[in-house]
């Protein structure tokens, strides 16, 4: 059974297409790097295996059935900017907040709960994180909460929409390291988007690259070429490798790295800390 | 000190701030937390019109309070999608709200007794018979708090992966605005519709300075909005000076207080392990 397969799938935001017949599966146990571009699906195309976004056509199926909002077998870290710094609560709080969080009753404070949370904050070494606000933690030490909060209920697919973002390439590291060992450890399959192949090198199985509202899906060696790129971002792209790194340039400049500014997502309704964040 | 309790106007009093503040401060406790305390204080005000239009239709001036802001907090809750356009509209409710408010007091030609009342609170003139509507509505917003208190700390903390996981925002942005419209309109009775935030905001906002665990904070507001609520009836009582000055004094003083506190690394903190 595959993790994820996309079927003739067409995905369309704010009227925009963002990508256009897309076939391809992703094998369960894989770690796979998802890049490309602003505005090049990332974001969508993660929020359609949730089943947050409804395909325009095609079929999204996720470990074998279609894909659901509140599928409890995915593990979802989304894309964080502007949550957590005004929040006082602990990092523990926080963490257990998501623990049957769809449930109506009192927030969960029993016996299963807290030894849930406790496994989740061992999975990614946060329990020394875990007693202190939320507010006085740094961005990497807050990445790794929300990847604890992501492995609640044990889940059999992550995503993780762009964990590396504002974090400096040492942190980088550490997160990317982290993901490794837990898929080693949990079998989980895994997809992580992020804007510079380099930090994921070494770690994932294969790339999936996003571009014009297509995809290209394969290994670093198949998919980040010339060739490739210049059709995903539909202008001529060279790939230089320098010793162990890949930089993927664009005429005179470098093309990965223009894209370090946010991706522009249609924000979730209602929250109430999005009026501190402005729009990109 | 006990001497004062032997009057019915005084025990009315602390009974109905009883109930006012553990309310407010437990409903505020999520306010707070939220960052919608702006939506609270503009829900008090549409309650301001609200009671004036009542009392020009010739009802209890609370009925109109409650159903003004019961309307008004569900219509804010559906209408919510883009926040920072919010405040711009939330902000015009609320002259508009003073403003209608005022018009019905003219027609009505109310004493400046009655709008102060409204304005300002005064809780030394509460009967027996509203402390039983306030404990009932009270029971209301606390038990229906309590059912949606998971899924409403879900979305309010985490909102991206609440929804991912099948928590409707808009759904509980809906039901838990009512639940501060019904807040509202109590604090409303007892430190009127300007000083709301004496109750639902000050003991809220210096619980989270003093804890950063959920349950421990929303017993610590509550607490804190109870022992300022009676202590501000109490010093009234021998001060003769207006309860909800005495109530909002006390309520930014432990504000003030709480926040000199270092957030952590204090002794506090490190011993609360």
């Amino acid at each position: 059974m595959n993790a994820v397969e996309l079927r003739d799938l067409s995905l369309v935001l704010g009227g925009r297409v963002v990508l256009s017949d897309i076939n391809l599966d992703i094998a369960t146990g894989e770690f796979v790097g998802v890049l490309g571009p602003n505005g090049s699906g990332k974001t969508t195309l993660m929020r359609a295996i949730l089943g947050l976004v409804p395909p325009r056509r095609g079929t999204v199926t996720v470990l074998g059935r279609p894909a659901t909002r509140g599928n409890p077998a995915i593990g979802y870290m989304p894309q964080i900017r502007h949550l957590l710094p005004g929040i006082r609560l602990s990092g523990r709080e926080f963490v257990t907040s998501a623990v049957n969080g769809h449930r109506l009753g009192l927030p969960s404070a029993d016996r299963n709960a807290r030894a849930e949370v406790g496994h989740v904050l061992q999975l990614v070494g946060a329990r020394n994180l875990a007693d202190r606000p939320l507010s006085e933690l740094s961005g990497g030490e807050r990445q790794r909460l929300l990847l604890a909060q992501a492995l609640l209920g044990r889940p059999q697919l992550l995503l993780l929409d762009e964990p590396l973002i504002s974090l400096d390439p040492h942190r980088q590291q550490e997160v990317v390291d982290l993901v490794k060992s837990l898929r080693a450890d949990l079998g989980i399959t895994v997809l992580f988007s992020a804007h510079d192949v380099n930090a994921l090198l070494g770690a994932i199985d294969r790339v999936l690259y996003l571009g014009s509202g297509q995809a290209a899906l394969g290994t670093v060696d198949e998919v980040i070429t010339g060739p490739v790129l210049s059709r995903l971002y539909g202008s001529p792209i060279e790939v230089v490798r320098v010793q162990e790194r890949i930089f993927v340039m664009s005429g005179s400049c470098c093309a990965e790295a223009e894209e370090h500014r946010h991706d522009i997502h249609a924000p979730s309704m209602n929250d109430p800390r999005q009026r501190h964040s402005g729009h990109a | 000190m006990l001497e004062m309790l032997r009057y019915d106007f005084m025990r009315n009093a602390f009974a109905a701030a009883a109930v006012v503040a553990v309310v407010g401060g437990v409903v505020g406790y999520f306010l707070v937390l939220r960052g919608q305390t702006f939506a609270g204080h503009a829900l008090a005000h549409v309650g301001f019109t609200g009671a004036t239009g009542a009392v020009l239709a010739g009802i209890a001036p609370i009925w109109g309070l409650v159903l003004a802001t019961v309307a008004s907090g569900i219509g804010m809750g559906f209408m919510g999608e883009d926040l920072a356009q919010r405040d711009v509209a939330i902000g015009l409710v609320l002259a508009l709200a003073l403003g209608l408010g005022l018009l019905f007091l003219h027609f009505f030609t109310a004493s400046a007794t009655q709008a102060t009342t409204l304005l300002f609170g005064n809780v030394l003139a509460v009967g027996m018979h509203t402390v039983w509507v306030l404990l009932a509505l009270g029971s209301a917003s606390l038990i229906t708090l309590a059912i949606v208190s998971r899924p409403l700390l879900f979305a309010s903390v985490h909102p991206e992966l609440a929804e991912a996981k099948g928590v409707s925002l808009r759904l509980y942005s809906v039901l838990f605005l009512a639940i501060v419209a019904l807040a509202t309109a109590e604090c409303a009775q007892i430190v009127g519709v300007l000083l709301v935030f004496a109750l639902m905001v000050g003991p809220a906002a210096a619980a989270q300075r003093l804890t950063s665990s959920v349950a421990t904070g929303v017993l610590f507001s509550a607490l804190l909005a109870l022992v300022e609520a009676w202590a501000g009836i109490a010093l009234a009582y021998y001060s003769d000076w207006p309860s909800s000055f005495w109530i909002t004094a006390l309520s930014v003083a432990v504000y003030l207080l709480a926040s000199l506190r270092r957030p952590s690394g204090g002794p506090l903190a490190a011993s609360s392990k």
